[in-house]
């Protein structure tokens, strides 16, 4: 029951000790990483067409991004810890997939990245996201809206990842390897943020009358921009996600909202604001490096 | 239980201690040890989810995807440090609920830091850079701490923390090579930054009661002063390779002390921070007050449901 723990001493006394000098391959940050696909090939595959390719990787890039933002908007707000860290974990898994499909259309269509003056080090995933306007972002309409309560989040987290598992598995095949490896990286990950939505969707469905009144509420709120995730074309999945949101609905015990889509716009009003505040610091600092 | 008893009991745990092991969660304890452990682990506990909120400031902002993942993952790991820590009181009859509510209401405390406003990008790399690196010198010796749950979190706590830190001084680095405003961030933020980080360590000796005891039972190692010492003698070199001044116009090598001698903090605005009058006291609290009430059907579906599973 008593351990010694005097042989612990030598190990952690020094964990600050290796600021200065010392061997930086044992640190993950500053061993420059910029660039996300740094020693891949970004050529684009014989018959594919470059814009083509492009448009796909940053609408993909603009859901995760935008997406993940909001998500990240739960840190420290969650309803407790479990649940701070795992929304943060997919907001993470989100962000990186959009460094990644940001990357690759920047590498495949170098025209759609903003110009910054001469000398500038920003990066170019940093470019599209950061100093681009509202009416350049490809993403849907589905991930724009503020978070609401929890109900909506998980609800608008289970229709969106249940859709996004269902275009990464197609976009695995691929001919472009780089989109391939990215979607095959992506699978793994959004397959548990359909899992965490999935459960917490049935749990709220059936904790308490509240949870339940909520969850009905939230469905009214989320179902009526569905469809257009549905329809963005990226690849035709609307079959396959229809049978996993009826199944899920079917253990919930909930009926489907009877809710009109709402009708064809660019974008929500919400966009601009959230990226006033998410390019704010960037965007005055062109030259700055960070 | 008889008086003998007691004694041979009280006789084991001093023998524990007196040889450097750990005391573990079924060994008998004094009454006061245990509710010492509590309450300091409870602060620790509170820091790691109050600290979230300074940091968290950013994220919506940060300036650089690369930036907003590291950010994001920093802050998620102190949400992760204070579940260790709650878990650490749990092993101690304490659970997480009933000291959430003690700290909302105010009867537990949180480290003063995060009671000051971040108000800049740079604020993130000198609270990695400052905050974290007085937080690891006050850590780092709680390793060894007699109490075992608590000590192996620290282990844990201080490894994540050492890696803060070092993402913090990387940020203010890569700040200090970019233009003259992001150079004016860093040195506006460290002038902010470096009297309340000394401030962290606690009242000078001679006005801290509760030292004596928590050293003669193996919670604590070190005095306040003795680990204010030691991070100034370790931050001084640091701020001399980013290129920063520390706003302390005492601050010297002294030779023959082999230690850097300083000016002393503010007490007067510690006390008032810790009373409560800090420029963010009350913001902090209601930021956990509300995530806490707004989650609280959340919390009450899950119970219910699981319930219902059994």
């Amino acid at each position: 029951m008593n351990h010694h723990v005097n042989d612990y001493d030598a190990d952690h006394e020094s964990v600050y000790d290796g600021l200065l000098g010392g061997d930086a391959s044992q640190w993950a940050f500053g061993t420059d990483f910029e660039d996300p696909l740094a020693g891949m090939d970004t050529s684009v595959p014989a018959g594919l067409d470059a814009a083509e390719l492009a448009d796909l990787c940053l609408r993909l890039g603009d859901d995760a991004l935008v997406y993940s933002h909001r998500l990240a908007e739960w840190c420290s707000n969650a309803p407790d810890l479990e649940e701070d860290i795992a929304l943060a974990n997919i907001a993470l898994d989100l962000l990186g997939q959009a460094r990644l499909l940001l990357a690759r259309a920047a590498a495949a269509s170098p025209g759609l990245v903003p110009v910054l003056p001469e000398g500038s080090p920003v990066p170019v995933e940093d470019r599209l996201a950061f100093f681009r306007d509202d009416h350049d972002f490809r993403n849907v309409r589905f991930v724009e809206p503020e978070n609401g309560d929890f109900a909506v989040t998980i609800t608008r987290l289970l229709l969106f990842a249940t859709h996004r598992l269902a275009v990464l598995e197609r976009l695995r095949a691929h001919p472009d390897a780089v989109l391939a490896a990215i979607a095959a990286k992506g699978v793994k990950e959004v397959a548990y943020h359909r899992d965490y939505g999935g459960r917490w969707f049935v749990t709220l469905a059936q904790g308490t009358d509240e949870s339940r009144r909520r969850l009905l509420a939230a469905l009214e709120t989320v179902f009526p921009l569905y469809d257009e995730l549905l329809a963005t074309g990226v690849a035709d999945v609307r079959d396959e996600v229809e049978v996993v949101v009826d199944q899920v609905l079917a253990v919930a015990g909930v009926e489907r909202p009877d809710v009109k889509p709402i009708g064809g716009a660019r974008h929500t009003e919400a966009l601009s604001r959230m990226l006033a505040e998410m390019q704010v610091v960037a965007r005055a600092h062109p030259l700055g490096v960070w | 239980m008889t008086v003998t008893h007691e004694d041979e009991l009280q006789e084991q745990f001093d023998a524990t201690i007196a040889r450097h092991d750990r005391i573990e969660p079924r060994d008998w304890m004094p009454e006061g040890y245990r509710k010492t452990l509590v309450r300091q682990i409870a602060q620790h506990a509170h820091s790691e989810i109050i600290g979230m909120q300074p940091e968290g400031n950013w994220i919506t902002r940060a300036p650089s995807l690369r930036r907003k993942a590291i950010l994001l993952a920093k802050v998620q790991d102190e949400a992760g440090h204070g579940l260790y820590l709650y878990s650490a009181t749990e092993t101690l009859g304490a659970s997480r609920r009933e000291l959430t509510d003690m700290l909302i209401s105010g009867k537990q405390k949180y480290s003063s830091i995060f009671n000051y406003p971040t108000l800049s990008y740079a604020d993130v790399g000198t609270i990695g850079w400052l905050v974290d690196g007085a937080a690891i010198c006050n850590q780092v010796p709680l390793c060894r701490t007699s109490y075992g749950p608590y000590g192996r979190a620290m282990i844990r706590i201080c490894k994540e923390e050492s890696f803060h830190q070092r993402q913090g001084f990387e940020l203010l680095m890569t700040m200090m090579r970019g233009t003259d405003e992001q150079r004016a961030m860093v040195q506006e933020s460290v002038d902010r930054f470096w009297w309340p980080a000394l401030m962290m360590f606690g009242p000078p000796d001679a006005d801290s009661p509760n030292t004596a005891q928590s050293m003669a039972w193996g919670i604590k190692r070190d005095t306040n002063d003795e680990l204010r010492q030691k991070f100034v003698d370790m931050s001084v070199p640091q701020a001399e390779v980013l290129g920063v001044t520390l706003p302390d116009p005492e601050l010297r090598w002294n030779d023959e002390r082999g230690h850097y001698d300083f000016g002393q903090p503010d007490w007067e605005e510690f006390a008032q921070v810790v009373r409560g009058a800090g420029p963010c006291n009350t913001q902090r609290i209601a930021h956990r007050k509300r995530a806490h009430d707004d989650g609280a059907w959340v919390r009450e579906a899950a119970t219910a449901f699981a319930a219902r599973e059994i």
